[in-house]
């Protein structure tokens, strides 16, 4: 190989290196006759080994304020989801006769609503059943659809047509549509809402996965694996399967984001998560009508509540995206 | 010669001082906060009209120093210190108009990969008329200028090339068209960078001779970047050697290379098989070591550690640059000795013959493949017959798109040989593909690929990569497969600890010697190497070599062997076929095969390639290789071919593969005695 160095703003081939790789231990004994010796000092630098280069990217997530910020408004929502009804200073459906459509003060930091429940208590228990459904519901799709884009992407031909024509069939309607009508003909309920967007978005990551599952089939890797008698379930899940995990991880935390925001709106159109329970999409719904009469903080502060938890989990998405394709 | 416009004839205004001026510069570069010093007090200068070749291991610094000239450093790279000079001008102090007119007019750049630097989806003819457009010519001056300059290039149906997009183009040809570009303003410099790796012998010898032929009419200095010392040593009045970021020895390119004087220098030199080494003469000798981190800054010599007449002084004191005679720098503080230097590998080296009175162990029988591309049918092998005995290494050659690569993987059963295809193995029929042979047959035979990044699995660490096939193969488990897994790693001068790592921590030679050692876990037979070595570095691929005919000596294992370079071929190899268009031109022994008579296309082959044992004359192969999809009639090399006969049998008949000394097969309609007389067999 020549020294061929990038001119495009990246560094050099030696500058991208991992501190770790830069050891000399790590260069090539191959220069060497016979028995490498390793000179002392950077035996040290060679316990490291798989596990550094999972490391060294934990390290540069942390290091990114996005994903930072992403994290910290995520990891509040959950705290919200996991101890909502301690946290929230009022019952959240229990509403209270004198006080209803009260503007925010400092009884009510977010008012209270048309039955005089507490808005602000109703944004942070909302933060569960929603947060519930939308990751269990990402997590279906996503062992749906990477297993579905595995067996598309190894096995091509008819396999790969005819599964990939009724994914196209599915998805020619917008994805809200599709879940939509299903959970009207199978009547709402958080197991439905979770199985039907799991499988919608199973399709739609299936896509993603096929992709990348094509590049890895060509390397000589999966020939080497062939020539060796490997069954297909081995090459699939233990030589493929790894190599393609960085686009399965940006894919889930996108695919949360979308899974948030499309559950929001069934909830805002009466198809998601049920009253009474609070959730956001509900809420906005229901306070909707009365935002002519000035009610604002109804609506405004589930819909900030939506809105900052689909930014977070973009944010985190980015920033996970940003390292695995370093 | 073509006739051109005035401005072109009329020789360039000549300044009396260098072109370049490099004087000790250093490049650093930022990698997440800290500084790398990456190329160390590099001093140079090109005359005028000179070409100067930078040659190096990859990561030694040249291509940053090329890119130092033209201010084009990544954006966290900068030059720390000292000054480059370009035609007078420092570069460094350059505004952005200055820096621009720079770029434009005293210096041009062609890279490596003549595929990657036009934009594929605009026609060339657009590409090539805009540089003379940028120099403030009408469309239509430009255009016709355009076709013009490719015909100095010596392309011939400069039409057609510039209708065309580039990926209708072959790398050759690219190449030339790019060439053409950067010479359209007759810059004062002209960068070449690696610009005939990518390309095959063949094309390279013809894009050589034209660079060389260009700056004689162009009146232009060439810096000449490449790792390959032979093409450097042809191209280039004055030589650099670069090591780790250091210049370790300049001077006359002819004497650098005749008498190294930096033991760096020795080193190279005497990891490439020359003057007809083989593997059973001795084993190549290597640079022992490793180089060092990026970025170190040692107190003395940066070679202390690989350098085998290293005094106790080399560690305290960084060496100057010793004038040795004429116009010559050695960075040695021994260089006197340098010549002396020891061996790092022991010579002597016994192998055990190849036994080839026994029955063939792969015997191949009318193998052909055809694919579809469309609704045409590609021949990309025809009726290839070939015996592999045991113990021996057959090597093949041809350019790409010979079926030197389809040939392995139907052996392999990567891919289906057409029916009507015998394949046996020690008499056993093998199945087309892999799936369908016995354990045992799939055990028998393995490959190690070209590209270890490609063949060895990202996620799994080495230990995985070389137990599974002890474990699938070998049918070993627990402490006898731990054993054999620190046998196959010892086997292959790895260390117990590197079992840990995953391939992306390992250097390139490291990552073939992990692929090495699982093609040699089911304990094989035959083993395919695929250009095992063409990614690696001179002193890496030596040792690799060293390793491939080790390994065969104690293992008693057949390879067949696949390379583009014919010194390594002609070094391991007992016996050659040349592929040409999927069909086998020529068989035998090696040293048949290249001390001759030659086929036509083998001769045109081993006169490519370019040797640091003196130029022979080379046999020019005009046009490109033809699409397997219509092979010519007749002599499928009839197109191509200088010694074609005047009689019009080559056109019309094929030659049949004919035995013209014992052993030694041939498919041409010159009979052997006369071809031995028009090739004037000197025994090379």
């Amino acid at each position: 190989m020549s020294g061929q160095e990038p001119a495009d703003g990246i560094p050099t081939p030696s500058a991208i290196k991992t501190p770790l790789e830069d050891s000399p231990a790590l260069l090539d004994p191959a220069a060497v006759g016979f028995v490498p010796q390793i000179t002392g000092g950077a035996a040290g630098a060679l316990d490291s080994s798989a596990g550094t280069i999972r490391r060294e990217n934990l390290r540069l997530l942390l290091r990114s304020p996005a994903f930072l910020m992403g994290a910290a408004i995520l990891l509040w929502w959950i705290v919200c989801a996991l101890f909502g009804k301690t946290i929230a200073p009022y019952n959240p459906v229990a509403g209270s006769l004198t006080a209803f459509n009260d503007p925010p003060s400092a009884a009510h930091l977010f008012g209270t609503d048309s039955l005089g429940r507490d808005v602000l208590s109703r944004t942070i228990v909302g933060a569960r059943g929603i947060l519930l459904v939308a990751f269990l519901a990402t997590v279906l799709g996503t062992v749906l659809g990477t297993s579905l884009g595995l067996v598309q992407g190894y096995f091509l031909g008819p396999v790969d047509s005819f599964v990939g024509r009724i994914i196209e069939a599915v998805l020619a309607l917008p994805v809200v549509i599709v879940a939509f009508l299903f959970v009207v003909a199978l009547s709402p309920s958080a197991p439905v809402l979770i199985v039907v967007i799991g499988l919608v978005f199973g399709l739609l990551i299936s896509r993603t996965v096929r992709t990348a599952v094509l590049q890895e089939r060509g390397l000589d890797y999966i020939a080497a694996a062939r020539l060796r008698d490997e069954g297909d379930a081995h090459i699939m899940f233990v030589e493929i399967l790894p190599n393609v995990m960085g686009p399965i991880l940006v894919e889930f935390t996108v695919r949360l984001g979308y899974a948030i925001f499309t559950i929001a709106s069934l909830s805002f159109l009466g198809f998601g998560i049920q009253p009474p329970t609070p959730d956001w999409g509900a809420d906005i719904s229901g306070a909707a009508q009365y935002l002519g009469a000035g009610y604002w903080w109804e609506t405004l502060f589930p819909a900030l509540a939506i809105a900052s938890l689909v930014v977070a989990i973009n944010l985190i998405a980015d920033s996970i995206e940003a390292v695995v394709i370093q | 010669m073509t006739a051109r416009t005035s401005a072109q004839a009329a020789p360039r205004q000549l300044t009396d001082g260098p072109v370049v001026d490099a004087a000790h510069v250093d490049v650093t570069y930022t990698v997440r906060g800290a500084d790398r010093l990456t190329v160390k007090d590099v001093s140079f200068q090109i005359g005028p009209q000179e070409s100067f070749g930078l040659v190096g291991e990859s990561g030694c610094g040249k291509s940053t120093m090329a890119l130092a000239i033209v201010r084009y450093l990544a954006r966290n790279g900068r030059v720390s210190k000292g000054s480059i000079t370009v035609a007078g001008q420092d570069v460094q102090a350059l505004g952005t108009h200055a820096l621009r007119e720079l770029r434009a007019r005293t210096i041009s750049m062609v890279y490596q990969e003549p595929g990657r630097a036009l934009n594929p989806s605009i026609r060339v003819g657009r590409q090539v008329a805009e540089v003379f457009e940028i120099a403030g010519l009408s469309k239509s001056e430009a255009a016709g200028r355009a076709e013009e300059s490719l015909r100095t290039v010596q392309i011939n149906d400069p039409g057609r090339v510039l209708q065309a997009y580039p990926h209708q183009l072959s790398g050759g040809m690219l190449q030339r068209v790019i060439i053409a570009m950067a010479l359209a303003r007759q810059p004062a410099l002209l960068i070449l960078d690696e610009p005939t790796t990518a390309l095959d012998a063949t094309v390279e010898a013809e894009i050589l001779e034209l660079v060389s032929a260009l700056r004689q009419e162009f009146h232009t200095a060439v810096l000449f970047i490449s790792h390959n010392l032979a093409v450097i040593a042809k191209m280039c009045d004055r030589v650099g050697v670069m090591y780790a970021g250091e210049l370790v020895e300049q001077g006359l390119a002819l004497q650098v290379f005749e008498e190294p004087r930096h033991p760096y220098t020795v080193g190279l030199l005497r990891c490439i098989p020359r003057r007809g080494q083989r593997k059973d003469h001795g084993r190549l000798d290597t640079i022992p070591g490793f180089l060092p981190a990026p970025g170190t800054v040692p107190v003395g010599c940066i070679f202390t550690q690989r350098c085998a007449i290293a005094q106790e002084r080399c560690e305290r004191e960084a060496p100057p640059m010793y004038p040795v005679g004429g116009d010559r720098i050695s960075r040695c503080h021994y260089h006197e000795r340098a010549p002396e230097l020891p061996r790092a590998t022991p010579e002597d080296v016994r192998l055990p013959a190849p036994d080839e009175a026994s029955a063939p162990v792969i015997s191949l029988r009318g193998v052909s493949k055809t694919f579809t591309a469309g609704k045409e049918p590609v021949h990309a092998l025809t009726g290839i017959d070939l015996d592999l005995h045991a113990g021996e290494t057959l090597g093949l050659v041809g350019e790409s798109g010979s079926g030197k690569t389809t040939l392995a993987r139907v052996l392999l059963g990567l891919s289906a040989a057409d029916d009507g295809s015998a394949l046996e193995m020690s008499g056993t029929k093998l199945a087309p593909l892999a799936p369908k042979r016995s354990r045992d047959q799939l055990r028998a035979m393995q490959i190690i690929f070209q590209n270890p990044d490609s063949a060895l699995n990202r996620r799994h660490s080495v230990r995985a990569i070389i137990s599974r096939p002890l474990t699938k193969l070998a049918g070993l488990s627990g402490k006898q497969r731990e054993a054999s897994l620190e046998e196959l790693v010892a086997s292959v001068r790895m260390q117990q600890r590197q079992l840990g790592l995953r391939p992306a921590q390992l250097s390139g030679g490291l990552k073939q010697r992990v692929a090495i050692a699982r093609a040699f876990a089911g304990d094989p037979r035959v083993l395919v190497c695929d250009e095992p070595t063409s990614a690696l570095d001179v002193s890496v691929q030596a040792a690799i070599l060293n390793l491939l005919a080790e390994l065969q000596g104690s293992k008693r294992v057949t390879y067949l062997f696949i390379s583009h370079d014919l010194g390594v071929v002609r070094y391991l190899s007992d016996r050659i076929a040349v592929l040409y268009l999927g069909r086998l031109q020529e068989y035998g022994e090696a040293e048949a095969v290249f001390t001759g008579p030659h086929h036509p296309y083998t001769e045109a082959l081993l006169s490519a390639v370019p040797s640091l044992d003196g130029t022979r004359e080379r046999i020019a192969l005009t046009g490109e290789i033809p699409s397997p999809a219509h092979p010519p009639s007749g002599c499928v090399f009839h197109t191509r071919c200088p010694r074609r006969l005047a009689s019009g049998v080559c056109e019309s008949t094929e030659p049949p593969l004919a035995e013209v000394e014992p052993g030694h097969f041939m498919r041409c309609h010159i009979p052997p005695d006369e071809l031995r007389q028009l090739q004037n067999v000197e025994g090379q």
